[in-house]
């Protein structure tokens, strides 16, 4: 089996355009949730959410691609950008030929149907933009970053809600770690704060209407975010042959499905995944030093993660770090993994541990470690990134310090 | 159909029970509706009487809407009736 190093990060979100606006916004705990802005918002009961605000698309891509790229799929080009011109890397030859792009969105082009719905039937035209189709579709993203950088093999775009972009990261760690590609990109990426994306969630009940404050006895629903987080993966004596930066290592994975309720998270589900991960990681669960949770802030959500985390790890439980990010950049549906994986290679790379903002009140039914409003200076040698999604799809990443 | 006789309508639907085994003092919990079912109902409520109804599934107890049982929904819906007339 490969070892699997990190040689590139990129990222658009509510903290800032690009990978060192976004650890420095984690590390002074800054909050990236705001008043939203879009057509008909007044519409709306649900208001806040971690929008990418001063964005302009025409500034950055021509009149063409903002034809082709929907929202979702500009934050990947953004990210990907970044990311692989970190790693340094240039796809010819063989790298070309194996190299594949694997991402995570639930949504995909939400704004373009959103757009085009309303055109239809709220405006009654009959004819809408020839582009639309391959503008909406789920994996346009993860196309266009294949053809950009000239990735020519296995790219595909996986769909499970909230854990759309940790089960991305794991198939592509699962193709270098099998030698079947020396370089993968992964991540994902989410944009649905539109009219219509912000009404749906409304309808479950489950929103916040003024923070997200994950972990806290206050805490009262989700907020959403929007962006991307895009990652190039490599083969370990690979990028070390070249000399290549190493942000972190992939040591394992873990995915487990609760097969129990669409919408209610299962204790046992998550702790399989845990669990998983550090079996397949072969770690201990001593070594574990900082959980980047999947913590939305719900009342269900929280108090059953730290259920699991409690009987996966016993007494070590009460040691290690559990954030939430999402109390800062939101919840990025299903880029939301790709994002707060970079909140575990800060750990693990600086040392520094992002908080859970907004935490005002303890709650005895997640009675952890949640490293409150403040960041906070540790070594971490393992962390591990948790994403539990709607349908009961769990997926677990683990990270080492290189 | 007044207030009463609707939401005993709704909530039997959604408790795929007869309307004659819901009463007053009834609980969601007792008629076996769980929290995508409790969604609905609030659901089909609003647009069954035309208000908005302030819940949110996070913290339930914290709404001024008050779900405990199918009278206190009945006294709360009758209150957003009023208040918007």
């Amino acid at each position: 089996m490969k070892r699997v190093v990190i040689t590139g990060a990129g990222t658009i979100n509510a903290l800032g355009v690009g990978v060192p606006a976004t650890l420095e916004a984690m590390r002074e705990g800054r909050c990236g949730i705001s008043d939203l802005e879009f057509r008909d918002v007044e519409r709306l009961s649900i208001r806040i959410g971690g929008q990418v605000k001063d964005y302009d698309p025409e500034t950055i891509f021509n009149r063409q691609q903002i034809s082709l790229y929907d929202r979702f799929t500009q934050f990947t080009l953004l990210a990907a950008k970044e990311a692989i011109e970190q790693s340094g890397l240039t796809f010819i030859g063989d790298l070309a030929a194996h190299g594949g792009v694997v991402l995570g969105t639930a949504g995909g082009g939400v704004s373009t149907w959103d757009e085009n719905y309303r055109s239809v039937y709220e405006e009654g035209k009959n004819r809408v933009h020839p582009f639309v189709v391959p503008k909406l579709m789920n994996n346009a993203a993860a196309s266009h970053v294949s053809m950009a950088y000239n990735l020519k093999g296995p790219s595909y775009t996986v769909s499970t809600a909230c854990a759309s972009s940790n089960h991305a990261i794991a198939q592509a760690f699962q193709i270098i770690r099998a030698g079947g590609s020396k370089v993968m990109v992964t991540g994902g990426s989410e944009s649905m704060l539109c009219f219509g994306g912000v009404k749906a969630w409304e309808g479950l009940r489950v929103m916040s209407r003024d923070a997200c404050r994950p972990f806290s006895a206050n805490r009262n629903g989700m907020v959403q975010g929007e962006g991307a987080g895009i990652f190039v993966f490599e083969e370990y004596e690979h990028a070390k042959q070249r000399g290549a930066e190493i942000l972190a290592e992939v040591i394992g994975y873990a995915m487990s499905s609760d097969a129990a309720d669409i919408v209610m998270p299962s204790k046992q589900g998550a702790a399989r995944a845990i669990g998983g991960a550090l079996t397949d990681a072969q770690i201990n669960r001593e070594d574990v030093g900082y959980i980047n949770a999947h913590g939305t802030g719900t009342a269900a959500n929280d108090k059953t993660e730290c259920a699991a985390v409690a009987d996966v790890f016993g007494h070590h439980a009460d040691r290690l770090m559990i954030s939430s990010t999402k109390s800062m950049h939101g919840h990025l549906i299903g880029g939301t993994g790709a994002v707060e994986l970079l909140a575990c290679i800060m750990a693990l790379r600086d040392g520094i541990v992002a908080p859970t903002i907004g935490y005002e009140e303890p709650d005895p039914e997640c009675a952890l470690d949640v490293v409150p409003n403040e960041a906070r200076e540790a070594k971490v040698d393992v962390a591990l990134s948790n994403a539990f999604a709607f349908g009961g799809l769990n997926a677990v990443i683990a990270l080492r310090k290189v | 159909m007044n207030v009463k006789d609707k939401v005993v309508a709704i909530v039997a639907e959604q408790a795929v029970l007869d309307p004659s085994d819901v009463t007053m003092e009834s609980t969601l919990e007792d008629l076996g509706i769980d929290s995508l079912g409790l969604v609905e109902s609030i659901f089909a409520i609003e647009e069954a009487f035309d208000i908005s109804i302030p819940f949110n599934a996070n913290a339930p107890e914290e709404s001024d809407f008050d779900i405990s049982s199918v009278a206190t929904i009945v006294a709360g819906i009758e209150k957003l009736i009023h208040e918007r007339v």
